[in-house]
């Protein structure tokens, strides 16, 4: 299989640079998949699974939340606000930030921003946890 | 002489307890130096990256229905100026000032300030601010990151102002910071001159260009300014301790001169009391 160079980047560093057979992950829209010689191409990223193909066939997998997606000129370049390897992800804390998230949106009289926090946290913890399992 | 040795003295004094404070702050500054750096390094290919894939995206854009990609017609920019808490580190803070007056000649602006200093600065200045919230650069975190930049975006989507610029002193090396000011939004600010006649390179945009860019210029925001907010904290404290450490040497040479100047009216003082002791015995 041909591969394509990957950079994946994230305000904590770079976390991955390098050769890849096939990039997949979730957009805004839903999920989708890089191959190479794929046209230049740019979207917004959305929360869940992602995996890489690496080009020795091995899978990576990780959470990945929020950011951008662009192919430019072959190169691929993937900037998330946050990207967890499946082997960093830390169980136990996702599980507690489930819970609490849980927690606060089962009160009533939340506002709206709250609210909007509380579901973005949960779904963050849901990412982690399904990754992870 | 002898009232004159004495104020030789507590000057000695006095300049010694300020060498020890200068000392103080410059240890202060190369242990948390050591840190912001090591931020500033892992931050900062995210930080290039995001720029150059943003740029690209510009330079090859041909839609414009999306206001942050379109060329601005109001002329008011917002300029987003990272700056320190604290003074006492040489010109760091002016030199930021300096380069975002150069680059506002001539043009209508506001300003966000990040740090103490640059708040306290552009409140002197009576600028327009549009928030004054961040006022402590010390405790912006990602998350911070991006409110401002959801704040920035809602405010050039509602036609507050035109152009968004960010001036932040990049860290070059331990010795060298350099303040720079560069254009963030409207993303065709971004392209510079040359890749004018050039072919452009399509692109295809999932689902479609206006939606990817509402989505990911708040966030290419908050990365820049999170990048800004690394780079300047690092630069703060780098320039602290160059300062620091060139007000200790010269502490140090003012006690070495204080010192000689001192023995010498001392020296001159016993020469003077040996004189009178002599010319006293004589005269017996």
């Amino acid at each position: 299989m041909s591969t394509f160079p990957l950079k994946i980047g994230t305000p904590d560093g770079l976390l991955f640079e390098g050769e890849v057979t096939r990039l997949v992950c979730r957009s805004i829209t839903g999920d989708l998949a890089i191959m190479a010689r794929h046209v230049n191409f740019c979207t917004a990223l959305g929360m869940g699974e992602a995996h890489v193909v690496m080009d020795d066939g091995s899978v990576r997998e990780a959470a990945c939340i929020g950011g951008m997606l662009s192919v430019m000129d072959g190169e691929c370049s993937l900037l998330a606000t946050t990207w967890e390897w499946k082997e960093n992800i830390d169980a136990e804390r996702a599980g507690r930030a489930k819970t609490r998230a849980e927690q606060q949106l089962a009160k009533t009289g939340l506002t709206d921003e709250e609210y909007k926090v509380a579901k973005a946290k949960l779904q963050r913890a849901l990412v982690r946890l399904s990754v992870k399992n | 002489m002898a009232a004159n040795m004495k104020a030789v003295k507590l000057r000695i004094k006095s300049v010694q307890s300020t060498m020890q404070i200068t000392k103080a702050m410059e240890l202060v500054a190369s242990s948390k130096l050591r840190k912001a750096k090591e931020r500033a390094e892992t931050c900062r290919p995210y930080f290039h990256t995001l720029h150059d894939t943003l740029r690209d995206i510009a330079a090859g854009n041909t839609e414009f229905y999306s206001l942050y990609a379109r060329e601005s017609e109001n002329p008011k920019t917002c300029y987003v100026v990272i700056a320190g808490d604290r003074g006492l580190a040489g010109g760091y803070n002016a030199n930021v000032f300096k380069c975002m007056e150069a680059d506002c000649q001539g043009r209508e602006y506001s300003v966000l300030p990040i740090g103490k200093k640059a708040l306290e600065y552009y409140r002197r200045k009576k600028v327009d601010i549009v928030s004054e919230e961040f006022a402590e650069i010390a405790d912006v975190s990602v998350s911070d990151c991006f409110s401002i930049a959801h704040l920035l975006c809602s405010k050039f989507m509602s036609g507050e102002f035109g152009h968004i610029e960010l001036c932040y002193t990049n860290f070059v090396s331990m010795l060298s910071q350099q303040p720079e000011v560069f254009s963030i939004l409207p993303l065709t600010d971004l392209v510079g001159e040359e890749t004018e006649n050039t072919v452009r390179d399509l692109i295809l945009y999932e689902p479609d260009s206006t939606t990817v860019f509402d989505a990911i210029v708040p966030e290419y925001l908050a990365g820049l300014i999170y990048g800004g907010v690394c780079e300047g904290l690092a630069s703060e404290l780098a320039a602290r301790r160059t300062a620091m450490d060139a007000a200790t040497k010269n502490a140090g040479e003012m006690i070495d001169q204080l010192n000689l100047y001192y023995n010498r009216a001392r020296q001159a003082s016993i020469t003077q009391e040996i004189t009178e002791i002599v010319a006293g015995s004589e005269g017996l």
